[in-house]
């Protein structure tokens, strides 16, 4: 059986230089994640020492110019690094996500040279940490009536409230942080661990994304040096560009996740026997197995063509939101399928679905919900907005 | 210091094994080719050499159509500053040592992988060393750079052996050469794309050995699962159907 199953042969679509990035993040993920993702998942620890891994393989930030010490990788080969990462674990996908959608991708994006030069290396090579606050605890879908903010304080400014749901926060060096200002525009700064009144406490017993970090970012009159503001960003718009990058990160991340619980289901069918044959010989449990390798070609083509505009500059936000919602949900239903073919089984460690299925439960929220993406192929189609 | 690493393009070996032609010929239809095992392991202890110093530079060669040139792109992904290419069809090993012979003789190391996991050759290293009139090591497990000397370690039945050896050196490596095969880096990949790869005309050379025919291994008969309650039965198994009892 093939590790990774490619129905319509999109490998043709793919250079040689991009079979290669998947064969090394595809092995790494197998020395390095495979081995010790499980019982991280159940210890509920995020396996830190992976930061500095991800950043000598190169997965952080792949492609932000090698300049700034990133790989200058097109937009597909960064897609695949997901998918790669994520047939480990959301977890892991998630913390190399927001390193590089999130924190790199703004700092190149928005800020100034000399931001550039003294965070991107250090981010790439997995020496800095970073994290990314948007969501507040009473503004999640609607960002925009978020009420953090910075006052101007001539030398420097003065930034109060809180953020939620935060990947890498409780271990971050740095902190994208989007906040109002005195004229009630939001803007980006960059935060940095150790700021008197900024602490970060971490968000215990989750049950899903359990080997990944997750806390809050909490700033009790922080002043913030005004060479720390992101100088090319004002408005919401700032971090909407960057949920673009990430979120089309997620819809081939997950096609990852859907494939090892794919693989999983249909080994397994093959060797459980039941009534005297596989389990594989009776029509329901081919009719899941058939279904699943049919959305995840769906979704893989999907994910393709949405990398080739996006390489031309040309994909739009709501294609994006499109592929995030389609794939997220198409690697939940395949998480619970599988898991279904596994019986009792699939329900333990020995077997990765259940850790992927908890995982999706987030991935389906995070980075807009599943509903508000909808509501935004909505806007785009009839031009009415129906979250508001 | 100048390094060779002789690297084999071979299918992945998951690969399915399937012949054409009355069984003459491999068929290499949808087929993942990779480094040879053994030259993957070779090309990493190369590039450990390299970075800890004393390396000037690496080359990697292989005897080859065009399609090879992806898995040497990977070979210089991996760290290798140079790669050749000889535009041949690599048939015999005698044949392939006479190629590499004409762009091996300016280096001081030479790195071949034990054999190569398609045909399981074992030939081409000591042909080349001997075409060369180099030193030759076999079954190296371990390489270190002394000041003149190599210091090499081999695998001996039921131990290791350590031996100091001149150059320049043909070093044929087996498993333990390096602990793990290095993953190209993505920056790696990026910087591989501007190394050069050249490509040579084959000089004359004869085949020493005519293809006949491959055979497949008999198919592997189902195995059969006993429940742990029915233990017994393999006794009657292994008596009445396998007859070895």
């Amino acid at each position: 059986m093939k590790l990774f199953p490619d129905y319509f042969i999109i490998d043709d679509l793919l250079s040689n230089e991009q079979k290669i990035i998947r064969e090394s993040i595809r092995e790494w993920v197998n020395r390095s994640v495979i081995p010790i993702i499980d019982k991280a998942a159940q210890d509920h620890v995020f396996p830190k020492h992976l930061i500095r891994e991800m950043g000598e393989i190169g997965a952080f930030g792949p492609y932000i110019p090698e300049k700034y010490g990133g790989a200058g990788l097109d937009q597909i080969s960064y897609g695949i690094i997901m998918t790669e990462l994520e047939r480990g674990d959301s977890g892991i996908r998630s913390a190399a996500s927001v390193q590089s959608s999130l924190v790199m991708y703004p700092i190149y994006t928005f800020g100034s040279e000399d931001q550039k030069m003294k965070y991107l290396p250090r981010l790439a090579s997995g020496e800095l940490i970073g994290c990314f606050g948007l969501t507040e605890p009473n503004h999640g879908s609607d960002p925009g009536g978020m009420l953090t903010h910075i006052e101007d304080k001539g030398d420097y400014f003065l930034l109060n409230g809180s953020k939620m749901w935060i990947t890498n926060s409780p271990v971050a060096d740095i902190a994208i942080v989007w906040a109002k200002d005195d004229n009630n525009v939001v803007r980006g700064l960059i935060v940095e661990k150790g700021m008197k009144g900024f602490t970060a406490p971490e968000t215990l017993k989750k049950w899903s994304l359990r080997a990944s970090i997750t806390g809050e970012l909490v700033f009790d009159n922080v002043e913030v040096p005004k060479e720390n503001i992101l100088p090319n960003a004002q408005g919401l718009k700032g971090p909407l560009k960057c949920l673009n990058s990430a979120r089309y990160g997620i819809s081939w991340g997950v096609i990852g996740a859907a494939v090892d619980c794919y693989n999983t289901a249909l080994k397994y069918s093959l060797e459980r026997k039941q009534f005297g044959k596989p389990i594989a010989s009776f029509q329901l449990q081919q009719k899941k197995l058939a279904e699943m390798i049919t959305e995840i070609t769906k979704a893989q083509l999907m994910a393709w063509r949405l990398g080739t505009l996006k390489n031309d500059d040309k994909a739009t936000p709501s294609q994006i939101s499109m592929a995030k919602r389609n794939n997220v949900d198409m690697a939940l239903n395949i998480a619970r399928q599988s898991r279904q073919i596994l019986g009792a089984m699939g329900i333990t460690g020995d077997f990765p679905i259940m850790r992927h299925m908890m995982n999706l439960e987030s991935v389906i929220t995070y980075e807009g919900t599943h509903d508000i993406h909808l509501l935004i192929t909505g806007l785009d189609i009839t031009g009415i907005a129906a979250f508001e | 210091m100048k390094i060779l690493v002789l690297i084999s393009n071979v299918p992945d070996t998951t690969t399915k094994i399937r012949f054409t032609g009355d069984n003459t010929a491999f068929d290499d239809s949808g087929v993942q080719w990779i480094i040879n095992p053994w030259d993957e392991l070779a090309l990493t202890r190369a590039v450990e050499l390299k970075e800890a110093g004393g390396v000037d530079k690496i080359t990697v060669a292989n005897v080859g159509e065009k399609s090879t040139e992806a898995t040497l792109r990977k070979a210089l992904a991996v760290g290798a500053d140079d790669a050749i290419r000889i535009d041949t069809t690599a048939n015999d090993a005698f044949y392939v040592a006479a190629q590499l012979a004409e762009v091996a003789k300016d280096y001081d190391l030479i790195l071949a992988g034990i054999e190569a996991s398609d045909y399981n050759g074992n030939a081409v290293g000591g042909m080349l060393a001997e075409m060369l009139d180099f030193n030759s090591v076999s079954a190296v497990s371990g390489i270190e750079l002394e000041e003149s000397n190599f210091k090499i370690t081999r695998e001996v039945d039921g131990g290791s052996q350590v031996i100091s050896i001149g150059g320049p050196l043909v070093a044929i490596v087996q498993k333990g050469i390096a602990k793990e095969p290095r993953i190209p880096a993505m920056r790696g990949i990026m910087m591989a794309r501007k190394k050069p790869l050249s490509t040579k005309e084959p000089v004359e050379g004869v085949n020493k050995t005519q293809m006949i025919s491959f055979e497949l291994p008999p198919p592997k008969t189902a195995c059969k699962l006993i429940d742990e309650e029915n233990a017994n039965e393999v006794i009657t198994l292994l008596h009445e159907e396998a007859k070895v009892l």
